[in-house]
Order: C-alpha cells, then structure tokens, then sequence
C-alpha cells in the first residue's frame, strides 16, 4: 500500500448543498501520528470536512479514505466499528446535559469495551487529569466555564485511546488563557499519546503555532498547503489576506450588488 | 412561451415538494423500524426505558388525573340534566362510563399527553440535535436512533394506554361525586347500571387500542420532528409547535376512523 504514512487520504472530493457547491475539488493527505490542520474562512465547509472524514455525510463524488478504506458505501456497523478509531472535540464541546462530568468522559468506555468499572473509574480519572479536570469529575455540564467544557469534551474524545482525534474550531470563542491551555493541550496529547490530530480552525496564530501541516481552504479548493513556514512565505495574495486578515483583497469586503452610484440615484 | 414555463416551475415545484414529503415519510418509517427492533430487553436498554417512562408517563400523572376528574364531573352534572327529563337519571353511570372508556379518555389524554410530552419531546431532541450532542454520539460509535429515540418510543407506546385507564377511572369517580354525593343518585343505581352496560371487549379494549393507536402516533410525530427540526431557536419552536398542531388533528382524525370501525357497524 503507498498510502501507510497517510491515515486520511482525501481524493477530488466535491459535495454541493443544493445549488452552492461547498467543494469542488479537494485533495489532502493527512500524515500519520502528526498534527493537520484545515484552514479556511467562515462558511468554506471545514465542519462539513470533518463530517465526511467520520461518515456523517456523504461526497457527491470522490472520496475520503480511512487507513486505506473508503468511508462512504461501508456499512452502518461498519462506520460504527471505525468511529470507535475516532475522536472528535466538537465546536459547542457537545457533552451529554443530562449526565455528569465522570460519566460523560466514561460514556464511551461504557458502551465500546467491556471493562471493569473500578478500570473506567481509573481511567476516566486519568484523563480528566490529562486535562487538569480531575477535580470537577462530579460536576454538571451546566456548571462549567466553556473552557471547561471543552476539556471535558477533550478528555471524553480522546477516552478510548483513538487513532485520530478531530478538533472543531478548538479555540473559537475561548478566553486568552483558555485558548493558551487548549494549544499545550493539543500539541502535548499528540506527542503523548501518538494519534494522528485534524484541526478545523480560522485562528492563525494558534493554529500555525502547532500544526506540522496546514491547508487553506477557499471557495472549495486547496489554496495553499504546507507547513507553517511555508504558509507565511506564500505568494498567493489571498493566503497573505487570510493569515493576516486584511479586510479587502481576492476576498471583497463588499458582497457583490449593482453599480452603488446607479442604485443611489434609482 | 411564458405560460408553458410556468407550467413547468409549477410542476417542477410540485415534484420536489411530493419527493421531500416522501423522503420525510421515509425518514420517519425508518426512526419507527429501529425503534421496534430496539425493544425493551433487560440487558441493553431497560434502565433508559424506565427513565424515559418517568420522564414521558409518570409527569403526565398530575395533569391527566386531574383532567380526568373534571371531565368525569362535568359528564355527571350534563348527563343528569338531560337524563333526568326523561325520568332516568339513575342510568348517568352508564352515560358517564362509556363516554369516557370509548371516547373521552383515550382522546383527550392523548391530546394532553401530545401538549405535555410530546411537546417536550421534540424540544429534548431538537436540542440535542442543536448542541451537537446527537452527532457526537454518532461519533462515539452510538446510534442516537438506538440511544435516544427508541426508549422514548416505547416509552410513550407503553405509557399512553396506561394514562388512558387511569383517565377513565378517576373520571368515573369524579362523575360518582357529583351525581351520587351532589345531586342524589342513589349509588347501587349509578354503580350497577354501568356494570350492566359497559363491555369489556367492546368497550373496555376497544377504548385501550385507540390510546394505543395515538400513543404510537403522538409519540412518533413527536420524535421525527425533533430529530428534522432545523438546530436554531426559531427551528426548534417551530417543531415544537408542528408536533402539537399534527399531533391533534392525527388524533381527531384518527378517533373518527377508529370509531367508525369499532362501532359503526351497529
């Protein structure tokens, strides 16, 4: 197989929502046992990305393949046994209201494996460790910080050890220190534990401070892919827009309208 | 020219909105297909079905009691006014009892339990879909349809009937308390007329299958609504309403039919 060192491969994949195609042709490899992330601004389909990576949706054509096998067309048993490969920290961190902090982290252990629940319990309090939430193990969803939240939904995404762990948007909406905690985390889970990071973001700094590859993503298409320096060095005048932000460049401040002189005068 | 391409959006617009319906229909068939495989079985599911039985039955207790026992009050003091013109008063039993077995418990429980549960219903579901919480248990590797829908389910097809007798029951003894303690019936009359009258195959059971019929329907309408509502504030009200305006008129609706095959043949 050429794909060993890639565990995601993602080949001329395109997907439309009704008239708007989100993408028209995208190819990436994500590396294994490294930090990945996707970039791109608002609205240019990073969540759908990661839906397609863990099965939730499905391309219009070509095709995303996981350790060598396609997700799209494989069974609902069989997407089920390779989410249980996967861990995904989501954008709102998604933990369970109904149920504590423990037992939103133990949940998957619960219902994937078949261990003792003295192991759970040690083990779920090994990874709240991991995330420095030992103490908040019997707290209610309700009660935490939305930085909280999110190391919680960390340490519940990376429970059953996986071999690739998604972040959405990690850092979005996130106080300085928050963030700052969320970046470490990221980057020393990885080396730690050795699974393979995808990170969906549009914040440059954090992003570009950890990722060992990045793309841009825009209007459906790989604009730029590299590593963090070579991102900054780009010559594409809408990767310099994007990773610095200027308000008007390939991307328009204005969204397209008629001639304003001709609309003012009617 | 025109015409003939309006024609044609029109019909084109007919076609996608029979095709979305269709697919809808779809959609809900299987949310009932997993459901019904998913019975209640001691091993897997038992504990969310009973939590869900609390939840779904035992906290719309409160309001169909007491429903239950004005309507039965209500029944006595109009079945007495009327009978009593004709000199038979002491048959109130009788009116009050079938009313309430054939007819008025099962409909107007599941009109209270589609404002009470059902209602709730789609509003859990709904947000459970808006904070992401049904995509991450995909991502754990749970089916929600398995995990989330299917207790409710049976949940609310075994604790509608349950709802419905006990309707009937305090209805009867509210009507009891107002004709035999207010207005004077003389109780062996009230109490051995009903006996006399009230069948239990034909009346009993066949007042048990409709709460049946419309605790499957309200509860499914309930859920597929939640699990389609579209995961913003305005979606979500706009579901919970959905659910209790088609939840009602499937009940009436329903009722006519029901009634008209148990006992339009006499």
């Amino acid at each position: 197989m050429t794909d060993t060192d890639n565990v995601i491969e993602i080949s001329h994949l395109a997907f439309s929502r009704g008239e708007r195609a989100i993408f028209k042709d995208i190819n990436i490899s994500i590396p294994r046992g490294k930090i990945t992330a996707v970039m791109g601004p608002s609205g240019s389909g990073k969540t759908t990305l990661l839906k397609m990576i863990g099965g939730q949706l499905t391309p219009d054509a070509g095709g995303v393949k996981v350790s060598g096998v396609p997700v799209a067309g494989r069974s609902r048993k069989a997407l089920f046994a390779m989410r249980k490969k996967m861990g995904m920290l989501f954008q709102s961190g998604a933990l369970f209201s109904d149920m504590s902090v423990f037992e939103n982290v133990a949940f998957p252990l619960q219902v994937n494996t078949d261990l003792e629940p003295s192991l759970i319990n040690s083990i779920v309090l090994m990874k709240l460790q991991a995330v420095g939430l030992r103490g908040a193990v019997d707290l209610m969803p309700s009660e935490l910080s939305g930085g909280m939240a999110r190391r919680v939904a960390l340490a519940r995404a990376i429970a059953l050890d996986p071999e690739i762990v998604m972040y959405d948007e990690p850092f979005a909406g996130q106080d300085p220190i928050g963030m700052g905690v969320l970046v470490t985390l990221i980057k020393k889970l990885n080396q730690s534990l050795g699974h393979t990071s995808v990170i969906i973001s549009h914040d440059i700094q954090e992003t570009l401070s950890i990722a060992d590859y990045i793309c841009i993503m825009a209007e459906g298409k790989i604009i730029a892919a590299g590593s963090a320096q070579q991102i900054r060095e780009s010559s594409s005048a809408q990767v310099q827009q994007f990773i610095n932000g200027h308000p008007d460049g390939p991307v328009p401040f204005h969204y397209p309208a008629e001639d304003y002189l001709a609309q003012l005068k009617g | 020219m025109n015409y003939i391409d309006k024609l044609f959006d029109f019909l084109a617009l007919l076609g996608h909105a029979g095709i979305s319906k269709l697919a809808g229909l779809g959609r809900a068939a299987i949310i009932l297909g997993y459901a019904l495989v998913a019975w209640p079985q001691p091993k897997s599911n038992f504990k969310l079905v009973v939590k869900q039985l609390y939840n779904v039955g035992v906290k719309s207790l409160l309001i169909v009691a007491v429903s239950g026992l004005f309507i039965g009050m209500v029944l006595g003091l109009q079945g007495y006014t009327i009978l009593v013109d004709f000199g038979s008063e002491q048959s109130v039993g009788q009116m009050v009892a079938l009313s309430l077995v054939r007819e008025l418990a099962p409909v107007v429980t599941a009109l209270l339990f589609a404002g009470r549960a059902g209602s709730a219903l789609t509003a859990e579901i709904g947000l459970m879909k808006a904070t992401e919480q049904l995509a991450s248990l995909e991502m754990i590797g749970v089916d929600p349809l398995r995990r989330i829908v299917a207790p409710r389910l049976w949940a609310g097809f075994i604790s509608m009937p349950i709802l419905s007798m006990i309707f009937a029951v305090v209805g009867v003894y509210g009507g009891a308390l107002v004709s035999i303690e207010w207005l004077g019936v003389y109780s062996g009359a009230y109490w051995s007329v009903m006996q006399g009258a009230v069948d239990f195959y034909d009346d009993v059971l066949n007042g048990v299958i409709k709460a049946v019929v419309f605790g499957i329907a309200v509860t499914w309408i309930a859920l597929y609504q939640g699990l389609e509502s579209i995961p913003t504030s305005e979606g979500i009200s706009q579901s919970t309403t959905r659910t209790v305006v088609y939840s009602s008129l499937i009940i009436l609706g329903l009722d006519f039919v029901l009634t008209a095959l148990m006992f339009g043949d006499v």
